[in-house]
């Protein structure tokens, strides 16, 4: 089971002055249980792209399926496998609504015709996973939280309609370093203990090494390299030319060997880094 | 007197309402002419409303904010200080209005009454200062994140602003726009000597500011050069807040008996104690 992309061309507003061909024959497959990321810069189609995985927007040409069912489609097969898909789109806190926590999380599970108790239940399952206390935040406002907080009420908002697949677009963007840090331990979680596929767009390159299994690459509307972080955040040209850079600790432990330390550069977590800094000292000094 | 003096400042949202809050309780400042101070903090630390009360968006609700000798509070100054301090947001795509981009810039000095020609000139010196003059005829809609943010950079220039207050410019952009925007930034601090306050959530950046200033809860909490403050890693960490990763590394390998010094800040640094 997966989300497909077959061929996939988009241009924007076609037959005009302003036409833009913004994707050009992508075909990618975005496997379950999986967490890729999109990296690339401004303008290099990554939203674009998500825009597709349900349906938001639809190929001008080739294919978009979900779980084998071309998802561009009026049936209810077409809509039901569109619903697969959930998506978080950069500030989810303006989508905010609802006068209480619990409501606004509430909101999609009770438009699925859930029960109460399984929306209760979700919604306690949801806010747990993003660290926001059920019991202590229920029923106060989201609009008198912190920025951070309301960014994780607004992901649990999603969360609760436990898609099978997740997009997050920018989802620790303008939050502070806890904030991000919290958010990506209760993301990972979510992924683990649900199996739930997910799909990040991000700018950070340290967030991208520390949480996908897989890394896509975008450039000028193509798929510019898809591949394991390990081997991506090592393609130099690549990373050049999509307008990227590598994560901070290997560009430290660039930098040391450059300057003659014998140390592997492969580590994209700090206390890792630290442990192979270590060791290089240590080898140094015994010889 | 300092450029800025901010003495005993607090600001109370929704007084005297069910959701009153104090975002700022008894902050004192001074920044001089042509420093640049990084502002941290945790979300909801008061770092955004102190900042827009530096050019007067929002005023005191005790204490005052002292702008070149001119009282925010004074209506007669507004303009004044407007245009010595221009501000810069999060988002590029609220904070441009033109259709072209050099129109943009010119806003701010047409609606001073600039003489045409010297407008011409504040234009295209603004648009140099922040490397952009090709893109001068370009739609603002076509420029990427860090090149939109220094169109508005720009357009604050062009106001002869002696000071720019940027809150977290950096925040929506891929990494080539973050570069292009920090190190627009620094040049017109060394070469133009422009004051600037600089809010972050990008310890990285923070590093290169002269002063660094820690908020929380609507206070000012460190206030010192980034070579003090950051090789606090547990102090920092504990406020939610982060350090430089050579400053967490350096921590680390000091615990673990590695001889290194205990003000190292930048990668530069590390790289050097380590491979003397």
């Amino acid at each position: 089971m997966s989300i497909e992309l077959k061929n996939v061309t988009y241009t924007y507003m076609r037959g005009t002055a302003f036409e833009r061909t913004a994707l050009k024959d992508i075909t990618l497959t975005l496997k379950e249980n999986s967490l890729t990321a999109i990296a690339g810069h401004t303008g290099s189609g990554k939203s674009t792209l998500v825009q597709h995985l349900n349906g938001l927007l639809h190929p001008t040409s080739g294919v978009v399926t979900v779980d084998g069912t071309d998802i561009a489609g009026k049936s209810k097969e077409a809509v039901d496998a569109r619903r697969k898909v959930g998506m978080v789109f950069q500030y989810p806190e303006h989508q905010l609504f609802e006068e209480t926590v619990e409501k606004d999380v509430a909101f999609g599970p009770k438009n699925m015709g859930l029960s109460s108790d399984e929306v209760t239940r979700r919604v306690k399952n949801a806010l747990g996973f993003v660290n926001i206390d059920y019991d202590n935040y229920k029923d106060r406002s989201p609009f008198q939280m912190s920025g951070g907080q309301m960014r994780r009420v607004a992901i649990a908002g999603v969360l609760a309609m436990e898609p099978k697949y997740l997009v997050l677009d920018e989802p620790t963007a303008g939050l502070d370093p806890r904030g991000r840090d919290e958010l990506i331990a209760g993301i990972m979680r979510f992924h683990r203990e649900h199996n739930m596929t997910i799909i990040l767009v991000s700018h950070s390159m340290d967030d991208i090494a520390l949480m996908a299994d897989r890394v896509v690459f975008m450039h000028d509307g193509r798929v510019l390299l898809d591949a394991p972080p390990t081997e991506a955040f090592f393609a130099k040209d690549a990373i050049k030319e999509a307008g990227l850079n590598q994560p901070r600790t290997v560009t430290l432990l660039n930098k040391l060997k450059e300057h003659g330390l014998d140390v592997d550069v492969a580590s994209f977590k700090v206390d890792d880094t630290v442990k192979r800094i270590m060791s290089a000292i240590k080898r140094r000094k015994s010889c | 007197m300092s450029f800025i003096e901010i003495n005993d400042l607090s600001h109370v949202y929704h007084r005297g309402q069910a959701d009153e809050i104090a975002a700022l309780s008894h902050v004192s400042l001074k920044i001089d002419d042509g420093e640049f101070v990084a502002v941290l903090g945790a979300n909801g630390s008061g770092k955004s409303t102190l900042a827009k009360h530096l050019n007067a968006i929002l005023l005191p609700t005790g204490g005052s904010v002292v702008v070149d000798g001119m009282d925010t509070r004074d209506m007669a100054h507004l303009w004044d200080i407007r245009q010595e301090v221009g501000m810069v947001f999060q988002n590029p795509d609220n904070q441009i209005i033109a259709a072209v981009v050099e129109d943009d810039v010119a806003f701010g000095p047409e609606n001073l009454g600039v003489p045409s020609d010297e407008i011409r000139k504040r234009v295209d010196d603004s648009l140099a200062l922040v490397g952009m003059s090709d893109f001068a005829r370009f739609a603002p809609h076509l420029l990427s994140g860090g090149q939109k943010q220094r169109i508005a950079i720009a357009g604050a220039l062009a106001m002869h602003t002696r000071c720019l207050v940027l809150d977290e410019p950096t925040a929506m952009l891929d990494p080539v726009g973050r570069a292009e925007v920090l190190n627009a930034v620094r040049e017109l601090h060394e070469n133009e000597k422009i004051t600037v306050i600089y809010i972050t959530h990008f310890m990285e950046e923070a590093a290169a500011a002269s002063r660094v200033v820690v908020m929380e809860r609507g206070e000012v909490v460190v206030d010192d050069e980034p070579h003090g403050v950051f090789p606090c890693v547990e102090e920092m960490k504990k406020r939610g807040l982060d350090v430089p990763l050579a400053s967490e590394v350096a921590w680390r390998l000091r615990k673990q008996g590695v001889k290194l010094p205990d003000n190292i800040i930048s990668d530069d640094e590390l790289v050097a104690a380590i491979c003397r």
